[in-house]
């Protein structure tokens, strides 16, 4: 109201309404009720709220002390925001008798664990230290990190460090030979890292084989044979006869050749893959799904998947490997005994080269023939190296073989690339080549690294820099294809029986061939019957002479 | 990301194997303060890199007032020279969309057209225009593809004032850690399409000056984002599977949020399949 009270001269309500005429004569009040006035106002403004409780004279005298001793920018900006902060603020109860249980979050957990991994393990005296400086399979997971960072790829220090210490940590656990830092796979709900380790000779466990299905090839055989025995009353049995299983490579050689660990992050345990058979690399070749992280998630595709989440990733990291594992050219060279043999399935033994001499950065950036595959490629078959699964038919009857000699005809010895092949031979997708060249630096060529990137698994990269290499993965796991995935249709539906004389539905005579055929037994009884005639009668003459 | 946090966002989004080589990020550093000195930006955010065939894209996009403006994006082959992309036309987008294959890594590289139909060839021709398209325009496409698709914020990172205008919310402390773990709490930062098909009841909830975008719940196919807890569980990343390689990280009770996309640029059409 004293806003509108008596007006100044310079102000422009003056002089418009006369005084004791305007319309906000009795609201000019004198100083006493203006004192009046002014508890009024206070008391309203401490009058507490019917459902809060508070009252707007402390709330407001509470944001006025916040705001002057923050002093925020664009207070007025905030201001409803610092007076809803104010208003939380007066539910935090204080004075609880009970006291809040310090929650647990699961980061803790995790933190744990990682703690777990720097810590000393009991027992460790300066001997076992000598010993471990001296020879360990460890490899030097922070010196890998340090090339591969210069291209830009790689994961962040502190991860790379946890890893460091997730292998030393294995090392110690598996007797192994040699161990790599494999790379990272990513999931859906978790991640996996993978180490690639070798055995030391013969340490490894032997491990109990599945079933082969190969016993129910030979049950159908003898059911065969049976049938043809049999009556031909019993239903035609199924001639299905299933792929023969080809068997997986022995431990140690071909797709087999080294083991793999996983582990979901650095300090949860390390878990060993199963080896991969060859069916499990021809049906990952068809499908394509993400892994969700779990070893043991069923894997839900078509053609249907044989084996879990466990046995794909082994097979997928099988393929990675066979395609992208490279080194310069003249690292490693064959060995001595498998130079002179001429069989064309070479072995897979290689050994390093002790008169190596590194190419410069520029030579191995500038042509892919600077380089080479140091893994065996894996066949159509699913196999390193070729394998007939119909050469044991000898040892079964001779019904069998004879059957299958058709078909060794027409599988033919596959033949891949023999190891060591130069980049240059890799095909490449439409126009793009299979692998991707350039020097970590343009301006520093001095120091520059030589990177590939691979095109046909989008993820896999290696480096090179003197007498230095390495490989790593770090992507979803898939290979790239410019077209969209097609997923394998269903095989037509089989033929219920062989449309054999005994069970085929012969046709009904007609009328008119029934006729005819009547008409010509009668004439067939007539002339045999004149025949007869003709005999006795010559029987009778014949007695008659004698 | 914010260019200012280049150093600690690249750290938290290592997870996934790619990131920026020490050379490249010192030069950044440099380069993206001079894009804001030069352009007269107000933030500048370091978007990601394309990786071609023979050479990468590195992408930067300068923000002006209002934040949910169209944003200005530039290029660079090295991080040292930035070039500034056209915006996007509509026949732009629609004539890379059917290109399909890796980006080559040169600008001016001409793709040809080899599927198109009887009609757009003979619309083209009469236009005047050959039926080839530029690597850059691809580009420029591609962008503004992966940004409307799959360039998410936290729920509550910026507000929208009365006038329309898009801020950065100063109140915004961070996501909790349980929030931070539900998709429903990240918004696709880019013009709502689902906003007006919530019910009532749903929009009832709404606080119009956080709630202004769609969120990530409804997003088809459903799971095609990834929520991870990385670094012990002190970092959110989430990484969309349809972008193959944009990643999005936000470390939950501090501010610190941000996304970026390193890989080939290409689409993930097999997704349906692979789920």
């Amino acid at each position: 109201a004293y806003e509108h009270g008596p007006y100044q001269p310079h102000e422009p309500g003056y002089g418009l309404y006369q005084p004791g005429y305007s319309p906000y004569d009795d609201q000019i009040p004198d100083p006493k009720s203006r004192m009046l006035a002014i508890q009024n106002a206070k008391a309203y403004l401490l009058k507490s709220s019917t459902t809060s409780g508070l009252n707007l004279y402390d709330h407001l005298a509470n944001m006025l002390t916040k705001i002057l001793d923050e002093q925020p920018t664009n207070a007025v900006d905030i201001i409803e925001n610092i007076s809803k902060d104010m208003k939380w603020a007066q539910f935090e109860k204080k004075m609880d008798t009970l006291r809040d249980e310090h929650k647990i979050l699961p980061t803790f957990e995790a933190a744990e664990n990682r703690k777990a991994l720097f810590l000393k393990t009991n027992g460790e005296g300066d001997e076992e230290l000598e010993e471990e400086i001296e020879e360990t399979p460890l490899p030097n997971v922070m010196e890998t990190a340090y090339y591969f960072e210069q291209a830009g790829i790689g994961l962040s220090k502190d991860e790379s460090y946890h890893i460091f210490l997730a292998l030393k940590k294995l090392v110690s656990v598996q007797p192994i030979q040699t161990c790599r830092f494999w790379g990272k796979i990513l999931g859906l709900e978790m991640n996996y890292i993978i180490a690639e380790v070798q055995y030391h000779e013969g340490e490894e466990e032997e491990e109990t084989e599945e079933e082969v299905i190969e016993e129910g090839e030979k049950g159908m055989a003898e059911v065969e044979d049976e049938d043809e025995e049999k009556e031909k009353d019993e239903p035609p049995k199924s001639t299905y006869k299933p792929q023969p299983v080809i068997p997986k490579e022995e431990n140690g050689t071909g797709a087999n050749k080294y083991v793999y660990f996983v582990c979901n992050e650095p300090g949860k345990p390390w878990v060993k893959l199963p080896p991969v058979t060859p069916a499990q690399i021809v049906c990952a070749r068809k499908i394509k799904k993400f892994f969700t992280g779990r070893l043991d998630a069923p894997v839900v595709s078509f053609p249907p998947f044989p084996g879990n989440e466990a046995n794909y990733l082994r097979a997928q990291i099988a393929r990675i490997s066979a395609g992208t594992q490279i080194s310069p050219i003249g690292f490693y060279q064959l060995a001595e005994e498998e130079r002179d043999d001429e069989e064309e399935q070479g072995g897979d033994t290689y050994e390093e080269n002790p008169d190596f001499q590194p190419l410069s950065v520029a030579e191995m950036v500038a042509s892919l023939s600077t380089w080479v595959h140091r893994r065996q490629s894996i066949l159509k078959q699913g196999r390193c190296v070729w394998l007939n699964p119909f050469q044991n038919s000898e040892e079964e009857e001779e019904n069998e073989e004879e059957e299958t000699v058709e078909d060794p005809d027409e599988l033919q010895q596959e033949t891949g690339p023999p190891i060591l092949t130069p980049l240059s031979e890799d095909e490449g997708i439409q126009n793009i080549p299979a692998w991707t060249a350039q020097p970590s630096t343009n301006l520093i060529p001095q120091y520059a690294v030589a990177i590939l990137q691979s095109n046909r698994w989008p993820g896999a990269y290696a480096f090179a820099s003197g007498m230095k290499f390495d490989n790593i993965y770090f992507g979803w796991g898939h290979k790239y294809s410019p077209e969209n995935h097609t997923p394998a249709l269903p095989p037509p539906v089989q033929a219920e029986y062989p449309s054999v004389p005994e069970i085929t539905e012969t046709r009904d005579p007609t009328l008119e061939e029934e006729l005819a055929f009547k008409a010509a037994s009668e004439e067939a009884l007539d002339a045999a019957e004149e025949e007869e005639e003709e005999e006795d009668v010559e029987d009778d003459e014949e007695e008659e002479d004698d | 990301m914010e260019a200012a946090s280049l150093p600690a966002a690249l750290e938290l989004v290592a997870g996934g194997g790619v990131g920026l080589s020490p050379e490249k990020r010192a030069v950044l550093g440099a380069s993206l303060l001079l894009l804001q000195r030069d352009y007269r930006f107000e933030r500048v955010w370091f978007w990601g890199c394309i990786q071609g065939v023979r050479g990468a894209y590195y992408i930067a996009e300068g923000l002006g007032p209002d934040r949910a403006a169209p944003r200005s994006r530039l290029y660079s082959l090295n991080c040292v020279e930035w070039s500034l992309l056209l915006p996007v036309t509509k026949e732009m987008a629609a004539r890379a969309e059917q290109l399909t294959g890796r980006f080559q890594g040169d600008p001016s590289f001409e793709y040809e057209y080899t599927e198109i139909n009887a009609e757009d060839a003979e619309r083209l021709f009469e236009d005047g225009k050959e039926p080839v398209i530029k690597e850059e325009a691809r580009l420029i496409a591609t962008i503004e593809q992966i940004d409307r698709a799959v360039g998410i914020i936290p729920r509550g990172a910026f507000v929208k004032t009365p006038l329309g205008s898009v801020h950065e919310n100063r109140n915004f402390e961070g996501l909790s850690l349980t929030e931070a773990k539900k998709l429903s709490s990240y918004f696709h930062f880019t013009e709502p399409v689902n906003l007006k098909n919530k019910t009532l009841l749903e929009k009832a909830d709404l606080d119009p000056s956080t709630d202004f975008l769609d969120s990530l719940e409804h997003d088809i196919p459903q799971g095609s984002w990834t929520v991870q807890l990385e670094k012990g569980g002190t970092v959110v990343v989430l990484r969309s599977l349809l972008w193959l390689g944009l990643t999005f990280y936000h470390v939950p009770m501090t501010k610190q949020y941000g996304y970026v996309y390193f890989g080939t640029g290409e689409k993930n059409l097999d997704l349906p399949f692979m789920l």
